[in-house]
């Protein structure tokens, strides 16, 4: 299965207005950050959830952000971070 | 049984503290699970002795294997290469198989160090560290280790400096993570079981560091 972004892409986490069972936090929603490496396809846990079959697997990412970047009043130094794995249904390029 | 069902263990404190409720959303949920539960033995799916045994085995599971591991990692340069680059390898040589979910070992450094933490449940890595203690399940630290996680850290007796950068991992999806911490100095001559003394839990999920050589050599 063919990966979208490659590690080292800038991506903007989607503001999908999406109910019901997503893996998506809200507090990145709109966040961009660095592709760190591409963790392999899986079974969509927003239908798995529901009994559904998860198919076709969707491409998951871990994404690096700076802590500023997510926080606009992080108290903490600028080069503190964050990493989360983000599926690729949820990320355009930034 | 999938493996976030898993994560909502509800009424399993090993902390020996009473059950404390985040807030009512949560309490509704404990009453759906026994709801379903008792469906569940009611029509023959599965008994209450089948989960009775689960939670049995669960309960065998510490974190004395992530100590082996870590140490391992310490003391075999290849291994933890391996452990770095190819967890599932890596666990083999230990007997585990963490499918469908994979391990992401993070390393702490001289200029890193990392924190793990599940915003949405309680994701932890099971097979090597057992069950995770309250606090980590408690919606506190799951919003406070995103958000301000030096103040965490703090809380835990953690102070950092800011030339040190603070990475926070959220485990929300198909990876489980265990922070592997530095060895300390001076243990060069230490035996494997001397070291995985030192391999605290919390220095696993990263709210502290390992263990004082010269304090739990006293």
């Amino acid at each position: 299965m063919e990966s979208k972004y490659r590690p080292g892409d800038k991506v903007r986490i989607l503001q999908r207005n999406q109910p019901g069972h997503v893996r998506t936090p809200i507090y990145i929603r709109g966040k961009t950050g660095v592709i760190e490496r591409i963790v392999g396809s899986y079974p969509n846990p927003e239908r798995l959830a529901y009994g559904h079959s998860g198919l076709p697997y969707k491409m998951l990412y871990r994404v690096n952000f700076k802590q500023s970047d997510i926080w606009d009043d992080y108290d903490g130094p600028a080069d503190d971070t964050l990493e989360i794995e983000i599926y690729e249904h949820w990320l355009a390029p930034a | 049984m999938s493996e976030h069902h898993h994560d909502h263990d509800h009424g399993h404190d090993h902390d020996g503290k009473p059950i404390q409720e985040d807030t009512l959303p949560s309490l509704e949920a404990q009453i759906l699970e026994t709801a379903v539960r008792e469906l569940l033995i009611e029509k023959g799916v599965v008994s209450g002795d089948e989960i009775r045994r689960a939670i049995e085995f669960m309960d065998t599971r510490g974190e004395s294997l992530g100590a082996k591991i870590v140490v391992r990692a310490w003391t075999d340069p290849d291994f933890k290469e391996l452990l770095l680059s190819n967890s599932a390898d890596a666990l083999r040589e230990f007997g585990i198989d963490m499918k469908p979910m994979e391990l992401c070992v993070v390393e702490n450094t001289d200029e890193v160090h990392n924190m793990v933490v599940c915003t949405l449940c309680s994701c932890y890595p099971r097979p090597i560290l057992g069950i995770p203690p309250a606090w980590y399940k408690r919606r506190d630290y799951r919003a406070r280790a995103v958000r301000e996680p030096r103040a965490v850290l703090r809380e835990f007796g953690t102070e950092l400096s800011d030339a040190m950068q603070v990475r926070v991992h959220d485990s929300n999806a198909d990876l489980r993570y265990l922070v592997l911490p530095q060895r300390p100095e001076g243990t060069e001559d230490w035996t494997a079981e001397q070291l995985e003394a030192l391999v605290t839990r919390d220095s696993m999920i990263g709210v502290s560091d390992v263990l004082d050589p010269a304090e739990a050599r006293a």
